[in-house]
């Protein structure tokens, strides 16, 4: 059976128990890559010694008898470009970095090489993670394996893509607004944001401090689990890491997979739904929610009134943080200079470099976070913005008072085409409407498909969310559905994406 | 109503020390316009009995213990330097002719 379209979970056994070796199957991995990333672009570099040597090491310890380092030893992962890899080129999907060898490993790649997990190299993405089509990549756009002329969501379009393309069993993406699960949503796979704090921001290179968060991507719930305890847990390195243990994902997963969800108390996001949103979605939702009610769960309508605030406090909180982060990129200690030719002042040197290195949508956002951090502006804009934070914190504590976990579909509609959105960028952020409530508020979310849209055969996702450190409720939600929509459908969801 | 002018736009970009060319600035002045637009709705619900929330961890003060650990060499703190010289980042001037 060829390993690219198997689970991690599958893979593992097979490579642990020494029935599969990993370099076999991170060949297989690699030369699927070269088969289809000239269509699909969901890598940006591949790293095809380092992950077989890695591969190798795992193979002569299985033959050693030694125990595997974790239970995804020897299975090959892509990883979002954002994350720092030491000598591994790291470009945030930007002219800026382009060329650029970090020095050092985020915590996310240090626990990965530790796991002995196999990193065959890194994923595109939207430059610097802003963007809802990974068509904002210096190193053009990835495109949906569903439909090729159709984008895979974004930001991190290249970590999902490549799962829906056989690339790669798990990947990492990271979500500032909804990065990876709508992006999961578009292409049919299952997409994680942690908890804040769950996974370490140490070597993520920094949009919005206080959004962004690394999560797994996976083509099945209990392979997002298995890689979110590898990647989760506290550190000392990142000051907004939380010191709790990472809740037990696996094991609910695993439960989960029984089905059985009697007692779960399920809440419909009442404002998340109806106007703006495509009918084959809302239908795909309706019938998930009614699979959740077959399996025991009691399902009640929440509403959470200011969730229609959400995304324009997060087109406020997100651009301020993003100027200010940003402003890193000044040409002098790393990444591009331009016009250095010793009649320009540091000033021009770094305005100039800017300009030939950032694209028009961090241009766009650095400009809106000046201007809505500067004098006279404040209160009205980033002010209004971070009380509309605590009202929509407000509503998800209300909420989770009456049920477990919350439920919406994970973005308004299916994939679009290329090119459809790029010069409306309102068009654009609308696509993070029903993510970026969970952001906001630092507590945990996951998109799992609900099957495809009967208007238009392309994938749908449902979100599936859960209080702070509850990790573990919506990966049980999430196995416990994903089993009763493949028994429904009469198989995986993977099977029926088109050959590439 | 107009949130945001050409003039004004351009100064922003200048205070982020962002170039933007003339063509830019005539799209960005419009797309601006009708993103302010949209997100200016935050001032519908934020009372002033609401408080602001920066951050959704609540920590404050996380130190680590103050211990000498590696860190990265002069060699590897430069790797990425645009330009280096003499084991130092090397910069355009930064004075102009009146300073």
């Amino acid at each position: 059976m060829d390993p690219t379209t198997r689970t991690a979970a599958e893979l593992a056994a097979g490579i642990h128990s020494g029935e599969l070796s990993s370099v076999e199957v991170t060949r297989s991995h690699l030369e699927r890559i070269a088969k289809v990333d000239s269509e699909i672009n969901a890598f940006l570099h591949v790293e095809t010694e380092g992950a077989l040597a890695t591969a190798e090491k795992v193979d002569a310890d299985i033959a050693a008898g030694r125990r595997p380092a974790s239970p995804l030893a020897g299975v090959p992962l892509g990883l979002k470009d954002v994350l720092t890899t030491k000598g591994i080129p790291t470009t945030c999907g930007s002219r800026t970095l382009e060329g650029w060898i970090p020095p050092y490993d985020a915590t996310v790649t240090r626990k990965l090489r530790e796991a002995d997990v196999v990193v065959l190299g890194k994923t595109n993405m939207d430059e610097f993670a802003m963007g809802s089509s990974t068509e904002n990549s210096a190193y053009g756009p990835t495109r949906n394996p569903w439909d090729t002329t159709r984008v895979p969501g974004g930001s991190s379009g290249g970590s999902a893509a490549a799962l829906a393309a056989f690339q790669a069993p798990v990947t990492v993406g990271t979500d500032t607004g909804g990065s990876v699960r709508q992006p999961g949503a578009l292409t049919g796979t299952v997409g994680v944001k942690p908890t804040y704090g769950g996974v370490s921001r140490y070597g993520l290179v920094a949009f919005s401090s206080s959004l962004d968060q690394a999560g797994p991507c996976a083509r099945t719930v209990l392979d997002a689990a298995l890689l979110h305890e590898v990647i989760g847990g506290h550190d000392p390195m990142d000051s907004t890491s939380l010191n709790a243990p990472v809740p037990p994902v696996v094991e609910a997963a695993r439960r989960g997979a029984s089905g059985d969800l009697r007692g779960l108390r399920v809440g419909v996001v009442t404002e998340l739904g109806g106007e703006g949103y495509q009918p084959g979605v809302l239908r795909s939702f309706a019938a998930a929610v009614d699979t959740l009610r077959e399996l025991g769960a009691e399902v009640a309508e929440v509403s959470c009134p200011n969730f229609e605030y959400a995304l324009s406090a997060y087109y406020l909180i997100a651009p301020s943080e993003c100027s200010s982060n940003l402003a890193r990129f000044d040409a002098m200690r790393y990444g591009l200079r331009v016009a250095d030719d010793g009649t320009n002042g540091a000033d021009d040197v770094m305005s100039l470099s800017r300009e030939a290195g950032f694209g028009a949508e961090v241009k766009r956002r650095i400009i809106i976070g000046t201007y809505a951090l500067s004098a006279g502006y404040y209160d009205a804009y980033y002010g209004s913005a971070q009380k509309v934070r605590s009202l929509v914190t407000r509503d998800f504590d209300a909420a989770y008072d009456q049920v477990d976990v919350l439920v919406s579909p994970t973005a308004p509609t299916t994939a679009f085409r290329v090119g459809e959105r790029v010069d409306d960028p309102m068009s654009m952020y609308r696509a993070d409407l029903c993510t970026i409530p969970t952001n906001l508020a630092g507590t945990a979310a996951m998109s799992v498909p609900s099957g495809l849209s009967d208007e238009d055969g392309l994938p749908v996702g449902l979100q599936i969310m859960a209080p702070a450190l509850a990790d573990d409720r919506m990966y049980e939600v999430g196995a416990a559905y994903e089993r009763a929509r493949d028994a429904a459908a009469g198989g995986a969801l993977a099977d029926r994406i088109p050959e590439l | 109503m107009s949130q945001i002018s050409r003039d004004e736009l351009a100064h922003l970009a200048k205070l982020a020390r962002l170039g933007v060319s003339e063509a830019e600035l005539d799209t960005f002045v419009g797309q601006l316009d009708v993103i302010l637009d949209s997100v200016a709705k935050v001032g519908e619900v934020a009372g002033d009995d609401i408080p602001p929330m920066s951050h959704a961890a609540n920590l404050t003060n996380v130190f680590r213990s103050d211990e000498i650990r590696p860190g990265l060499s002069q060699q590897e703190a430069l790797s990425g330097a645009p330009a280096s010289e003499d084991g130092r980042f090397c910069v355009p001037r930064i004075l102009g002719e009146e300073q």
